[in-house]
């Protein structure tokens, strides 16, 4: 412990002749885990920043590095920009939280936000989405669409963040179409063009013509528009480009009135940590055009849920659902509890496959 | 019609002056490129190569992060020039570095939370086994079956990325990390921390590591037998044969180190910069070494050098996305120039160009 406190004091020094005064901009860093041009979740947050730019005009300045990858690399690329003079730091990727919480014990008077993680301090806050929300109208599209009634999913890495997905979009299918079963392939990486469209064309040789994705590449939308019947939805970014066919719905990460806020509050000096969980409801979480490739009562269907679901009137996972050993979860009627939600590392029953582990 | 003819004794000056020539024409196209992208092309330099050991606002940061960034490519990259100089190509080096990383902090970890002292030699002792057995196995494919050992080292690699991310989100995985994949973090338990054995340098044990492998390997090679043999196994095999060297002992011996230095590489960078054992956080190291022992001309002070210009290249390429926010695929093309100017560059030293007739080529 005393060798890291040493250089905390170090660093802490280099800091204090680096501070901005006054007057200068704000200055905003985002650390990327893909490239800005991905198409889908590097390029929501980028987006993000430039409305940050966009809104608050000389007052603030932003850095970004992007394809930083998620190890020892990422101390490096946010400590080098905690010392470029940045005054908040965003970390958008859940990789990166060990990390951040290791450069902002060196940086006091550095604010950092970190995507999507659980770990928080005094000049740390956490942000994420609800996606599950969006997962469950792709579901009801997904369950009603279907011939084959095989739904398939291209999954990142086994976290609750990516599970969470899996459960609410099977759960929705299941409701509207007893028969349907969900194929999952992990394919460990957040973004790989070439490995997500192996992932999309195994899935449909395998007989699947929904394919779901919580990767970041619009790959899996190109492998289904070639595939022909398939339908698709856009993740992290509308993806509109695929659409009416493949691509029939989107899930929209929308970061810029949260980017706005939180940059606001370093300029006006009321920052302070917070864990931030917002969805359909706060607008984080948009709903892409529901394209005429889907059948019109599907589709308000679909739009009412998400009225619903916005209004705090349907809560995605609403008992009775159990778990895939066949244990009871939640009881009829019974709403998951938050801590749930936040570890969940269990398929719901139905789901026939395991988690890695 | 053009035609590449071999010298008969390529010059000495030229083949360690090639580096040099390739450093500055990619410089210039570089340059060139940026200026391209309308990124003033000596600022972009200058913060390349010079502001990450210069820098006021950096340097006394990024110094030490050249070393903790240069260690594995320059551990890696000397086991592997002592195969390339054999005429033994593992290409899995990637691989071999995340079983050794795999296995040293599984044996670490069964004894937590300890406070001994000796587990942190225990963990570096079976990262070196891991990378070492990892390594066997193209090794004794190719000895006992004539296996391509290029392809099975590389297609091990895969392999090697699916063990890992079964062991981040199994068996390795923190019981108090809420279900969520990667080991416990090294950096927080200091029996098994690397840390920087003298504060803020970077000189972690890894890096100590690298440096006594320059010098063991430069022993090796100019004052050791083995190291005789395995320059004759590389440059002539028959007159290596007639000698009395047993090519199959140099393919177990030149794998076998390289290998274990790659997990030596690994379970440093695990319990060191990376601390956690994750999906994912095997950054490239096996693949740039590659580049890093060519660069380095397979000589233990070139790869030494070699290892601390592409170290720089990382950093610098860092420092101008921050300061001058140029892409990361901008920093890419330019160390892939690197690569190509020094290939390219080497063929000339090797070959001599000739311009013949298309009569003449055809007869």
């Amino acid at each position: 412990m005393n060798r890291r406190t040493l250089f905390a004091s170090v660093a802490a020094a280099t800091l204090a002749a680096t501070t901005v005064f006054a007057d200068d901009p704000v200055k905003a860093g985002f650390v990327y885990v893909g490239p800005v041009g991905d198409g889908g979740w590097t390029y929501e947050h980028d987006k993000g920043r430039l409305a940050v730019e966009e809104a608050l005009g000389d007052k603030v300045e932003t850095i970004y590095q992007e394809n930083v990858p998620e190890g020892a690399d990422a101390v490096r690329a946010i400590t080098q920009m905690a010392l470029s003079g940045a005054d908040i730091i965003f970390t958008t990727s859940f990789g990166y939280m060990d990390p951040t919480l290791e450069v902002a014990a060196k940086f006091p008077d550095v604010k950092f936000e970190h995507a999507t993680g659980y770990k928080s301090a005094e000049n740390v806050a956490t942000y994420s989405s609800r996606f599950y929300e969006g997962r469950a109208i792709q579901g009801h599209i997904a369950g009603n669409m279907t011939k084959s009634n095989k739904i398939g999913y291209i999954a990142s890495f086994p976290i609750p963040e990516v599970i969470r997905g899996i459960n609410s979009a099977y759960l929705h299918a299941k409701k509207v179409n007893p028969d349907v079963e969900m194929n999952v392939v992990w394919v460990y990486t957040w973004f790989d063009p070439a490995k997500e469209a192996d992932a999309a064309r195994a899935l449909i040789e395998n007989g699947v013509d929904v394919v779901l994705q919580h990767t970041d590449s619009t790959a899996p939308q190109a492998a289904a528009q070639e595939a022909g019947n398939v339908i698709t939805f856009g993740q992290a970014s509308d993806m509109a480009d695929y659409g009416p066919m493949p691509r029939v719905s989107s899930i929209i990460d929308n970061w810029a009135p949260y980017y706005i806020e939180r940059v606001q509050a370093v300029i006006d000096g009321t920052w302070e940590t917070v864990d931030t969980w917002g969805g359909i409801d706060t607008g984080m979480v948009g709903i892409g055009e529901i394209t005429d490739a889907v059948p019109a009562e599907v589709k308000a269907e679909a739009l009412a849920m998400k009225d619903a679901i916005g209004a705090g009137e349907y809560h995605p996972f609403t008992g009775p659902i159990n778990k895939a050993d066949g244990s009871v979860w939640l009881a009829e009627g019974e709403v998951a509890p938050i801590g749930d939600l936040l570890g969940m590392n269990f398929y719901i029953e139905g789901i026939t496959s395991e988690i890695p582990n | 019609m053009i035609t590449l003819e071999k010298r008969p004794e390529p010059s000495k000056h030229w083949t360690y002056l090639t580096p040099f020539v390739a450093i500055a024409l990619t410089m210039i196209v570089g340059g060139a490129m940026f200026g391209m992208m309308g990124v003033d092309p000596f600022e972009a330099i200058r913060t390349i190569f010079w502001d990450p050991i210069f820098n006021t606002q950096f340097a006394s940061y990024t110094r030490p992060q050249l070393l903790v960034k240069a260690g594995p490519l320059i551990l890696i990259a000397i086991g592997l020039s002592l195969g390339f100089k054999a005429g033994i190509w593992n290409i899995g080096a990637e691989g071999q570095y995340i079983i050794g990383a795999v296995c040293g902090a599984a044996a670490g970890l069964a004894f937590y939370p300890s406070d001994s002292i000796f587990i942190f030699p225990l963990m570096l002792i079976f990262g070196m086994l891991g990378g070492w057995i990892w390594a066997m196995i193209p090794a004794l494919l190719k000895t006992k079956l004539g296996t391509n050992e290029i392809l099975v080292s590389l297609m091990l690699v895969y392999v090697a990325e699916n063990i890992l991310a079964t062991a981040a989100s199994g068996f390795l995985r923190n019981p108090d990390g809420r279900g969520f994949p990667g080991s416990r973090n090294f950096k927080e338990w200091d029996a098994a921390f690397n840390a920087d054995i003298i504060s803020g340098t970077g000189m972690h044990w890894g890096v100590l590591a690298a440096f006594i492998a320059v010098i063991a390997a430069y022993a090796l090679m100019t004052k050791h037998l083995l190291g005789f043999q395995i320059r004759l196994s590389g440059e002539a095999p028959r007159a290596a044969r007639f000698a009395g060297v047993n090519p199959s002992a140099m393919i177990l011996i030149c794998m076998g180190l390289s290998g274990a230095l790659a997990g030596l590489a690994g379970i440093f960078e695990v319990t060191g910069p990376a601390g956690v054992v994750n999906i994912g956080f095997n950054a490239g190291y096996g693949f740039t070494a590659i580049i890093v022992a060519f660069l380095g001309r397979l000589n233990p002070i070139g790869i030494l050098l070699a290892g601390l210009l592409m170290a720089l290249t990382y950093i610098g390429g860092e420092l101008t996305q921050l300061m001058l926010a140029m892409p990361a695929a901008a920093i890419q093309l330019f160390q892939g120039m690197l690569l190509f100017f020094l290939l390219a560059a080497d063929v000339l030293v090797n070959f001599r160009i000739r311009f013949t007739s298309s009569a003449k080529g055809a007869a």
